[in-house]
């Protein structure tokens, strides 16, 4: 197990030396790629070894694609997840690529379209011979593109927290699950701010609608109470009635899921009526850094957040992390919670890569669980068997600047369980 | 369809029937030979939304009814496919790790115990097939009730039908328990035991699809040049005088309404079968109006102008996506100004100043051509 893990400071540093070393000590396969110039490598693994189900692997490259919305309402979430890949791309490409190969890049948009992410994630199987595809963002991109992975067997790298209720041998889910964003956040704000009462307010779609279901059991299974649960169209911009229902039914904890540009209008209308999110506790699910650039810091500070990860994390591996994404990106750039689980896709497929010693996709599926990879942003994080990461669960309190400062985080990872018995 | 009245009106071999003969040429023989099947389907797809360009055509072009709300036709078409699909998938086998199996996934993961009563009957091939039709031509026939027997026409005819698009979108997503939501209808896989995610099934439905298409048209031409058409395109240009005249404006008006809604319907079926799902995002105002740009880029006049009008938006749409995935918005952007101000005719204004007198020579010998490579075509329309 050891050979699969990588040590993120000399691999986001691109110090090459170090690297040299560790690897050296960690491998005795690998040490060809730091040693040996390119192609030697692609010699010791020929072509025909790696790839057996005619990908676009050739001696010196792979292929993978990338399909985000770089067009559409999505376009504004998705290009962090298009950055971070990106991003993780060109520093396995410095360390000499996977396998011996350096990776080529075909981006295509779903255009916040979901059968256009359909129809492109057949282009990119079928035609393009792709060994793996890093994207999609909504549920609903996902569930789209699902049986096209399955009919061709592809590999889908997906990056966002969802709403669980799903498992395939051809995705790697390498954001959140519901329970694993939602459980321990709740019990935190029911110790810390001995919360009884809870208001659920989402956008009407399947993910907030999940999610707000988990919520209710687990609140209801501690003896606290839902005091109301509402719901509003995607792009909705009128939250009067529902901050007037707040006002009156006075929850403990407003819980939200509130996605796209209707957050902007909802906090700027939570605090035009008033309500003080320093003394009336709100925690949100769906707000990370990318989403705050629009709200603004002024209008949800004091808010919580529960995420896996935050820009603001101290630890090496995250602040090399950001340096790196700074420097390619612009230094205005913010990195949210699922850009940062974008990053991990190309290096989880890497190391598995790696492991399996091919580019096949039913052996990357195969030897994907058990993959850890201690060079994450966010912390070590190791793929389960059912696809999905261990994660830690984090909560953050928004600042006026835009960030988050991290008030508590899990003590161990989370256990990813995407059919959660109890909670359906 | 009778064919005496058929044969009156298709007699003639003339510059339609060609154009028609040559289309099909191309779509039953050219197109296959040429594309591998990734590409033919995608040719599939773009050909159902040359259904509801059909449908515009008459409409628009000959009735000069503007609806932009013709997506709810084609969505309402491809969710009653999408139903059957959908139960067929949903056997308690093949969802045995629900919590209520035997109903689709999204029912279940909306907390719905059993299988809403209008779900039911789409457990029927035969009534889906007619419900297919007959749901948006009745839906068409109430909005056009409303309307025009009020005498509702022009650009508050145009903002209403829009209007519903919008109205049915917001029920389709919030009623996700129900419909699916914003996800649509996904993961289709059989029809009665046929897999349709195979390249074999593929190219049959490419076939289905294309014949269906190409009878579409003969029939849109039919109704063009019968007593019927020449009323629409009077009652266009001067409806007061046709009203005078002692026809009832209002019953062409909702006929040609239904007809485009049935029309649109079929396509959306089409969809659903060739792209394997369906979701709200065809049945908004944005496709709706993008369908009626496929439809200004052939040539609004034009039944043959708005297939290759489809056809050609929908290819640059791809092309240009695929080669440019951040700027080809800009590009598709350009390419509609640039039709609208320097051919406001389409392609079938181009074709006609530019090409048909050079052709016109020609015409003879090239319909002869075209007849003798598109023996597809029913014999009573080719060798009348």
């Amino acid at each position: 197990m050891s050979s699969d893990k990588m040590d993120a400071d000399k691999i986001i540093g691109g110090v090459p030396s170090p690297l040299r070393r560790k690897l050296l000590l960690g491998m005795a396969a690998l040490p060809a790629v730091a040693l040996l110039p390119r192609g030697a490598l692609a010699q010791a693994l020929p072509t025909d070894a790696v790839n057996t189900t005619k990908l676009a692997v050739t001696d010196g490259t792979v292929k993978v694609g990338i399909l985000h919305s770089t067009t559409g309402t999505m376009a504004i979430s998705e290009t962090g997840s298009v950055q971070a890949e990106k991003l993780a791309i060109a520093q396995i490409n410095e360390m000499g690529g996977v396998l011996g190969r350096k990776i080529e890049v075909i981006q295509e948009d779903g255009a916040s379209d979901w059968p256009t992410f359909a129809e492109k994630a057949r282009k990119l199987l079928v035609e393009d011979k792709v060994a793996a595809v890093f994207g999609c963002w909504t549920s609903a991109s996902r569930k789209a593109v699902l049986p096209v992975f399955e009919q061709y067997n592809g590999m889908l790298y997906y990056p966002t927290f969802y709403e669980g209720l799903e498992q395939s041998k051809n995705v790697i889910y390498t954001g959140q699950e519901a329970t694993q964003q939602i459980l321990a956040g709740l019990d935190w704000v029911s110790k810390e701010k001995k919360a009884k009462t809870f208001f659920l307010i989402g956008s009407d779609y399947i993910w907030p609608r999940t999610s707000n279901k988990i919520a209710r059991k687990h609140i209801e299974m501690h003896g606290q109470k839902v005091v109301g649960e509402e719901y509003f169209p995607l792009g909705h911009t009128q939250f009067n009635s529902v901050i007037n229902k707040i006002k009156l039914t006075k929850p403990d904890v407003i819980y939200a899921s509130v996605v796209g540009g209707s957050n902007v209008a909802f906090y700027k209308q939570l605090k035009a009526a008033g309500i003080d999110l320093n003394k009336q506790t709100l925690m949100t699910i769906s707000v990370t850094e990318d989403e705050m650039l629009g709200i603004g810091g002024e209008n949800i500070a004091g808010a919580y957040a529960c995420m896996k990860y935050f820009q603001s994390l101290k630890n090496p591996n995250n602040e090399k992390f950001v340096a790196a994404f700074k420097k390619m990106w612009g230094g205005e750039s913010v990195i949210g919670d699922v850009t940062q689980a974008a990053y991990l896709g190309p290096w989880l497929w890497k190391l598995t890569a790696e492991k399996a010693k091919s580019f096949d996709i039913d052996k990357i599926a195969a030897a994907s669980p058990g993959i850890e990879f201690t060079g994450a942003p966010e912390g070590y994080v190791r793929i389960h068997e059912n696809h999905h990461l261990w994660s830690k669960t984090r909560v953050g309190r928004a600042r006026t600047d835009g960030q988050f400062d991290m008030v508590y985080e899990t003590a161990d990872l989370i256990e990813p369980n995407p059919f959660p018995k109890g909670y359906q | 369809m009778t064919r005496t009245p058929q044969s009156r009106f298709f007699g003639r071999m003339d510059g339609d029937i060609a154009g028609i003969l040559l289309l099909a040429a191309l779509l039953i023989v050219i197109l296959p030979l040429g594309l591998d099947i990734f590409r033919l389907n995608m040719v599939g797809k773009y050909l159902t939304y040359a259904f509801v360009a059909l449908g515009l055509v008459l409409c628009w072009g000959s009735a000069g009814i503007l609806s932009l709300g013709q997506g709810i036709f084609f969505g309402i078409g491809g969710y009653c496919m999408a139903m059957f699909l959908k139960l067929e998938a949903s056997s308690p086998e093949a969802t045995k790790i629900q919590s209520t199996p035997g109903i689709p996934d999204f029912m279940d993961w909306n907390q719905l115990k059993e299988l809403p009563w209008f779900w039911e009957p789409f457990h029927s091939l035969s009534f889906s097939i007619v419900a297919v039709v007959a749901v948006p031509a009745l839906l068409a026939f109430i909005v056009g009730l409303a309307m025009f027997k009020r005498r509702v026409g022009g650009v508050y005819f145009a903002i209403i039908t829009q209007a519903f698009a919008a109205i049915l979108t917001i029920l389709i997503v919030g009623q996700q328990g129900y419909t699916g939501g914003i996800n649509g209808i996904t993961d289709l896989r059989t029809l009665k035991g046929w897999d349709i995610r195979t390249d074999e099934a593929k190219l049959v439905l490419y076939f289905v699809n294309a014949a269906l298409l190409i009878g579409c048209l003969l029939l849109c031409l039919y109704v063009r040049r019968s007593k019927l058409g020449r009323i629409l395109v009077a009652l266009r240009d001067k409806e007061d005088r046709v009203r005078f005249s002692g026809y009832d404006v209002a019953n062409f008006k909702i006929f040609v309404f239904c007809f485009a809604a049935a029309l649109s319907a079929v396509g959306g079926a089409m969809f659903t079968l060739q792209v394997g799902f369906m979701s709200p995002s065809f049945v908004g105002i944005v496709p709706s109006i993008e369908m009626v740009i496929y439809c200004a880029v052939g040539g609004r006049l034009s039944l043959l102008g708005a297939v290759y009008g489809t056809l050609l938006v929908n290819w640059a749409k791809t092309m240009l996506s695929e080669s440019f995935p951040e700027l080809w918005l800009f590009a598709m952007g350009a390419l509609f100004i640039g039709v609208v101000m320097v051919f406001p005719n389409g392609l079938a204004g181009l074709y006609q100043q530019y090409i048909a007198p050079h052709l016109r020579r020609l015409t003879a010998r090239r319909s002869d051509g075209a007849a003798a490579g598109a023996p597809i075509i029913p014999p009573h329309t080719a060798a009348d």
